[in-house]
């Protein structure tokens, strides 16, 4: 019913539909008249450019049964199920009901495995090798496409296979990041620094992970580091994992190492988000996962 | 001789020259986002080279182009031919041909430029869908117009095929390119969600049906029976098949869309009609191999007749395939695989190409009155793009349907089996064997161009009588 506005419309289609069938029936019997006289038959008469003949053959017995066969199916089944505008079909089918059957069905066959695996503690589950399986079968359907299929990550998503965790490394941490997603802020700085602190500063945090840079720039990179980055990267670089603010002394880079590409982080920022998995795995399943990317950097 | 007592033949010489010309273009850009699919690397990160901007060229080049223009020559010859009289306003008909091309030059243009609706088989943006209007408009009064001026009491089948093709191609492009201008090479659909779907699909099933269908059915009723020098098999067969076919064809759009937010009760009438589809379908393939009764063994020693004869086997095998497909449990299955690109090629490659290149074959030496250069290599061009045909279909098939089945593999712990790159992978080495398919069909139709340019080389236009008619 919601699919119409009106019984006007559900006639709209079911008339149509109705005198489309009585159509096809109505051609066949119509030009199924007609038998061969002495076995062959006689062209209609009709001759176009010079040579153009028809005969006028009775239609092929084959043909004809085909044709019925199909349209006979197409009414069954239009009794069958929906398609008659608003009628419903005896059968009472729907997509949506059988969707829903489908999933019912397979939560009932598969939710005990993820149930199980629920119940174990995350650091003894990462030696399951039968868990850790499914793990990996969870992570290349739903994971590699950010984070590759090594898990080695691309820029702007993380590598999950190092020692550098934004949000903490420990399986409790990345389980949360799994279930309710983390979203990665950090502020355009240009209007504040102008390009010249940008550089300072850039210059500055490459020297904290022991590259070569000029000593001046970074020296007065630093004083504005102090003033305005170490908030959340802290006075020592090292980063705060309350805020997902990365550690800047490891010489792993989410976003590329260059200067060029340093140095537009810090000029424009950078927005990073990893979505909440919650309501779409079910915390069974990441639960399960969770412990999978755990083994990963172990 | 007065110009009013001889056929024009002009507009039909430019449109089968420009046939030749724009296969030969769309068939090599084929192969080249063929190839890209095999090894991408070929995209050179170039936009304009990119797959997703080559391949709307491709058919827009294949259809609109090389089909359109084979669409042209042949209805404006036969409905002279068949009627007895010269095409209705000859002015008219030479601004079908020019403003087809024009059409053709903007698509090459701006396709690569990345200028599209985003619309399949309808990419081309608003000032150039308005060209196409006026051009349709035209050629449907130099068509019909030529239909009323007839010297002879009936209408011909064939040309009932090309009218039905005229009228419904002429509603379905207006109504599916219905769109709101925001700038000179932008516009937005007035329709939205679903019923865009629904009216995308609507257009772009109809676009088989009736242009690369309905049109193409009336180049057999004339070409095979001329070739086969029979008469056509069954006048009751085409009165039935013809009218169950526009028919029926108007519903099955919503196959494209089964199990997707499209309402159930349209689906269901999508895919009841599309079976349906099957006997009005076969009724044409009876029809044109039917008229070869008795002339059998002229498939021996006339490669233009077997052009058309494989051609219409083709039709019959897609138009199987087709119904098939359209069944729920079946797309299910096919649905976004590379079986509906197979299936679109036996098509495309089999039906609509092999028997525009049998007409043109008949056509173009007796537009320019002389003999084909080599019926040698006509044979050449037909075992190159059999063979290209077979290979391309035979690998969609498998690709397609192991595909389907990766898809939708399980594990016991309910996980999907394969994750879709290796589904990717697994279909490397068919892409390999589809590029080689559509090499193979490319060659031929190089063949073919060389041909006719030696058969027509420093050749006069043909000026033909119109004969009176026989009653």
């Amino acid at each position: 019913m919601a699919d119409f506005t009106s019984n006007f419309w559900s006639w709209y289609i079911i008339i149509p539909v109705v005198a489309g069938f009585i159509f096809c029936l109505f051609l066949i019997i119509w030009m199924s008249g007609g038998t061969l006289s002495g076995g062959k038959a006689k062209p209609t008469g009709h001759i176009w450019d010079e040579d153009l003949q028809e005969l006028n053959n009775p239609l092929p017995g084959w043909w004809v049964n085909l044709f019925y066969i199909t349209i006979v199916f197409g009414a069954i089944y239009l009794v069958l199920y929906p398609g008659l505008g608003n009628y419903e079909g005896l059968l009472g089918w729907t997509s949506q009901g059988r969707y829903e059957k489908e999933v019912k069905a397979a939560d009932k066959r598969f939710s005990p495995i993820y149930k199980a695996y629920a119940q174990v503690n995350l650091r003894t589950l990462v030696h399951d090798a039968k868990a850790m399986k499914t793990g990996q079968r969870l992570f290349t359907n739903y994971c590699t496409v950010c984070h590759g299929s090594d898990a080695g990550g691309a820029p702007g998503f993380p590598n999950l296979t190092d020692s550098a965790w934004l949000y903490g490394g420990e399986p409790e941490q990345i389980k949360q990041s799994i279930m309710n997603g983390r979203a990665g802020v950090m502020p355009a700085w240009e209007p504040a620094l102008g390009a010249k602190g940008v550089h300072e500063v850039g210059e500055y945090v490459i020297s904290l992970s022991g590259r070569k840079v000029h000593i001046s720039a970074a020296e007065a990179g630093e004083k504005r580091f102090m003033a305005m980055c170490a908030a959340c990267h802290g006075k020592d670089g090292k980063g705060k994992i309350a805020l997902g603010a990365p550690n800047l002394t490891d010489n792993i880079w989410l976003y590329g190492g260059s200067q060029k590409t340093i140095n537009e982080s810090i000029a424009k920022g950078r927005g990073g988000k990893m979505p909440a998995h919650k309501d779409f795995l079910g915390a069974d399943k990441v639960h399960l996962l969770a412990a999978y990317i755990y083994s990963l950097s172990r | 001789m007065a110009e009013t007592e001889t056929y024009n033949y002009t507009v039909v010489r430019q449109f089968a020259i420009m046939t030749i010309v724009w296969g030969v273009v769309g068939m090599l850009v084929g192969v080249v986002i063929a190839s890209q699919m095999a090894w991408p690397a070929l995209n050179f990160d170039t936009p304009w080279l990119s797959f997703g901007r080559l391949r709307p060229l491709h058919t827009n080049a294949v259809i609109f182009a090389f089909g359109g223009s084979a669409l042209f020559s042949t209805s404006y010859y036969i409905v002279q031919r068949t009627c007895h009289a010269r095409l209705f306003a000859g002015k008219l008909a030479a601004f079908t041909f020019w403003g087809w091309q024009l059409v053709i030059l903007s698509a090459v243009i701006t396709l690569p430029m990345g200028i599209t609706t985003s619309k399949e088989y309808a990419e081309l943006e608003w000032p150039i869908d308005i060209l196409i209007t006026l051009v349709w408009v035209s050629y449907a009064i130099v068509f019909f117009g030529t239909i009323i001026k007839r010297k002879t009491p009936h209408i011909y089948v064939a040309n009932w095929f090309f009218g039905a093709f005229i009228l419904v191609v002429a509603l379905l492009h207006v109504v599916n390119s219905a769109a709101i201008p925001v700038s000179m090479f932008k516009s937005y659909s007035v329709y939205s969600g679903a019923q865009d779907a629904m009216v995308q699909w609507w257009y772009g099933h109809n676009a088989v049906g009736f242009f690369l269908t309905a049109g193409f059915l009336g180049m057999m009723y004339y070409f095979v029976p001329k070739q086969a020098n029979r008469p056509v098999y069954s006048y009751r067969l085409s009165v039935v098949h013809f009218w169950a076919l526009i028919f029926t064809y108007i519903w099955a759009g919503p196959h494209h869309l089964h199990y997707t937010a499209l309402p159930d009760w349209t689906q269901s009438l999508g895919m009841v009609f599309s079976l349906i589809l099957l006997a009005p379908s076969w009724g044409g393939m009876i029809n044109g191999i039917m008229t070869l009764s008795g002339a059998w063994q002229k498939l021996r020693t006339d490669p233009i007749l077997r052009f058309l004869i494989v051609s219409v086997s083709f039709y019959g095998m897609s138009t199987f395939e087709g119904p098939m497909m359209a069944i729920k449990t079946v797309n299910a299955l096919s649905h976004y695989t590379d079986w509906t690109i197979g299936h679109v090629h036996s098509g495309a490659l089999g039906w609509v190409a092999m028997i525009s290149m049998g007409a043109m074959y008949y056509l173009i030496p007796r537009l320019f009155d002389r003999k084909i250069y080599s019926l040698q290599l006509i044979e050449v061009h037909f075992w190159l793009a059999t063979l290209g045909i077979v290979l391309y279909i035979a690998s969609m098939w498998v690709s397609g349907v192991m595909q389907g089945l990766m898809w939708r593999a399980v594990n016991a712990d309910g996980t999907l089996t394969y994750s879709f790159v290796e589904s990717v992978q697994a279909m490397h080495p068919f892409y390999i064997v589809r590029f080689l398919g559509g090499t193979f069909f490319l060659v031929g139709m190089l063949v073919m161009a060389y041909n006719i340019w030696r058969t027509i080389e420093g050749a006069k236009p043909a000026i033909a009588a119109i004969p009176a008619p026989a009653h």
